[in-house]
């Protein structure tokens, strides 16, 4: 094994017309780890997914990705990856095992490899009893289980997820993850776009957030969420009128430079890391004759990040993200 | 030459893939098998009295090589629908994620539906030999005019396939099936003599290559005259294929998404 990243792009720009997806952006992904690619719908995500799968030719800039040049290589480098898409890419007039077995068949395997292959990865995406039925009566669970069975029909050492659980219900993303999570268990470098901020935080070691065709942040979770600061303090009180009393009790607590932040009744804290958390919160309120009836801390979520990063949340930017699957 | 034994294997992988899914469209086998014999009952028995065609022993002589051609032409259709829905579901893409053959998708299309034409073909023989069609030449021609029809219908599964990938979504794809090809089979010597036409349109019908064809087919269905149809027809289909594969192929190559 060589020490090359499994996934490595430099500058790659693309432009749609006047529309510029891709501005430079660079990406790494170790191999055998997870690189989150986190942005709103429209960012650039798939664009980039689909330079380094040898789908779209970059205007500029260099990607290798399993050591082959995704321009220069791109009939070898197909036959080491996977991809799964957006909207679950499966015959919908084939059976399970019809369009498992067709994958294999087009990745040159045999036959007989095909049709065992076929079998093996039914069994383990729990698809054994739905293998015989045509993929239009599946869920959309079941349609994306079988879309991430034929990515890894021949085992790729590097997987590419393009938002994967976009439309689920929450028990089959939660399926979805564990067996993404036994993917990388194995060993394969895996490159996963989404919009949810709880799925980057869930399964990436490292997240790259994209906007407009930028990458504007990259770092593990924890960096990302470090740039927004620490805990957060979160105040409700029973009576309004004693905001001010509990804003001067609590403003020694906050990090120097910070202001304690006050909204009606609710009062929010960036807290000093030595300064006692909610222990040191109450007393403090409690010396004061402040009421309260609600005290929280509060670690910083990816959605303060993208908040902080991007000036706006991002709920704002996935409100049209509910596609069908 | 690896590549081209990968090309062989990938376009049957794609060609099944297509046969399989016809038992499972009932509404594609309708589209192939109950619309054309509606064209049949149509032309040979509603608009067929008022129809004169000198030269031939009854309209449905006249009819049926031109009803076949247009129905064998037209029968590509579906791929451009099949290819256009492919594009949008993310099958394309796919597929053009996988080691395979760049031309297999296109070129699996293309020969699942020469099956699919034959059994056209053969439903429509069927139907025309009972309203009254009759072959009047040997066993040879009538199966050199049945290699030269289903050589149509593979040449315009090409046409189509530029059109499903070019249009992006199904009704795209048939809104330029049913406002540029369609009409085109109508302004031909196929339903009915190009001489009754107004002038204009009868020139034009008489240089389409539909007329060529279906004149060709007379030819060896019938034994109605020749002159150099046959060979003209042949040029047409060869070209038609030709520039239609390599259009789509670069199309495919350069699909943005």
């Amino acid at each position: 094994m060589s020490s090359e990243p499994a996934i490595e792009a430099h500058g790659l720009r693309r432009s749609f017309g006047d529309v510029h997806a891709l501005r430079g952006v660079d990406l790494v992904a170790p191999t055998g780890s997870v690189l989150g690619v986190l942005g709103p719908n429209g960012a650039g995500k798939t664009t980039a997914v689909r330079i380094l799968t040898t789908l779209l030719q970059p205007d500029a800039g260099t990607a290798r990705v399993a050591g082959l040049d995704v321009t220069k290589d791109a009939q070898e480098l197909r036959s080491r990856i996977g991809l799964a898409g957006q909207y679950a890419a499966v015959d919908e007039y084939l059976t399970g095992r019809e369009n498992l077995a067709m994958v294999g068949r087009l990745y040159h395997l045999s036959p007989s490899q095909s049709r065992t292959r076929a079998d093996e990865l039914l069994a383990e995406f729990d698809l054994v009893d739905a293998g015989g039925r045509v993929a239009s009566t599946y869920s959309g669970g079941m349609r994306r289980r079988l879309d991430l069975a034929a990515a890894l029909v021949v085992r790729p050492p590097v997987l590419f997820l393009d938002e994967p659980t976009t439309g689920l219900d929450p028990r089959s993303r939660n399926a979805l993850w564990e067996t993404i999570e036994e993917r990388v268990s194995e060993g394969t470098t895996v490159l996963l776009t989404t919009q949810y901020l709880d799925e980057a935080d869930r399964l990436a070691d490292r997240i790259a957030v994209i906007d407009h065709g930028e990458v504007i942040a990259e770092g593990t979770s924890d960096d990302l969420k470090a740039r927004v600061g620490g805990s957060r303090l979160e105040v409700a009180l029973e009576d309004p009128t004693q905001a001010e009393a509990a804003r001067a009790a609590l403003g020694p607590l906050a990090e120097a430079g910070a202001d304690v932040g006050v909204d009606g009744s609710r009062l929010s804290v960036p807290l000093r890391s030595d300064a006692g958390g909610v222990v040191a919160a109450v007393r403090r309120l409690d010396d004061a004759g402040v009421a309260v009836s609600d005290v929280t801390v509060r670690r910083p979520t990816l959605d303060d990040a993208f908040l902080t990063l991007t000036g706006r949340p991002a709920e704002d930017a996935t409100d049209d993200a509910e596609v069908p699957a | 030459m690896s590549s081209l034994r990968w090309t062989i294997s990938d376009t049957g992988v794609l060609a099944l893939r297509q046969l399989r899914r016809i038992p499972r469209q009932p509404d594609l086998l309708i589209g192939y098998t109950i619309q054309p014999v509606m064209f049949v009952l149509l032309f040979r028995y509603v608009f067929g009295g008022a129809i004169q065609t000198p030269g031939f022993d009854n309209y449905a002589d006249f009819l049926m090589p031109g009803i076949i051609v247009q129905s064998i032409a037209f029968g590509g259709f579906v791929t451009a629908l099949a290819i256009s829905d492919d594009m949008k579901k993310g099958l394309i893409d796919r597929f053009r994620s996988l080691p395979m053959s760049r031309i297999a998708v296109l070129s699996g299309r293309a020969f699942a539906d020469l099956a699919l034409n034959a059994l056209q073909l053969a439903v429509l023989i069927a139907v025309g030999l009972l309203v009254g069609f009759s072959f009047a030449t040997d066993i040879l021609r009538v199966l050199l005019g049945i290699v030269l029809l289903l050589g149509l219908g593979f040449a315009f599964s090409w046409v189509f396939c530029l059109i499903g990938l070019s249009a992006g979504s199904a009704e795209t794809s048939n809104a330029i099936g049913f406002t540029v090809i369609f009409p085109l089979t109508f302004a031909s010597g196929a339903f009915v003599p190009p001489s009754t036409m107004p002038d204009g349109l009868r020139q034009f019908a008489e240089a389409n290559p539909f007329t060529t064809l279906v004149d060709a087919t007379r030819h060896l269905f019938l034994g109605a005259p020749a002159n150099s149809d046959v060979w003209v027809s042949v040029l047409w289909i060869v070209g038609i294929t030709v520039v239609a594969a390599f259009l789509s192929l670069r199309r495919y190559r350069s699909l943005t998404g």
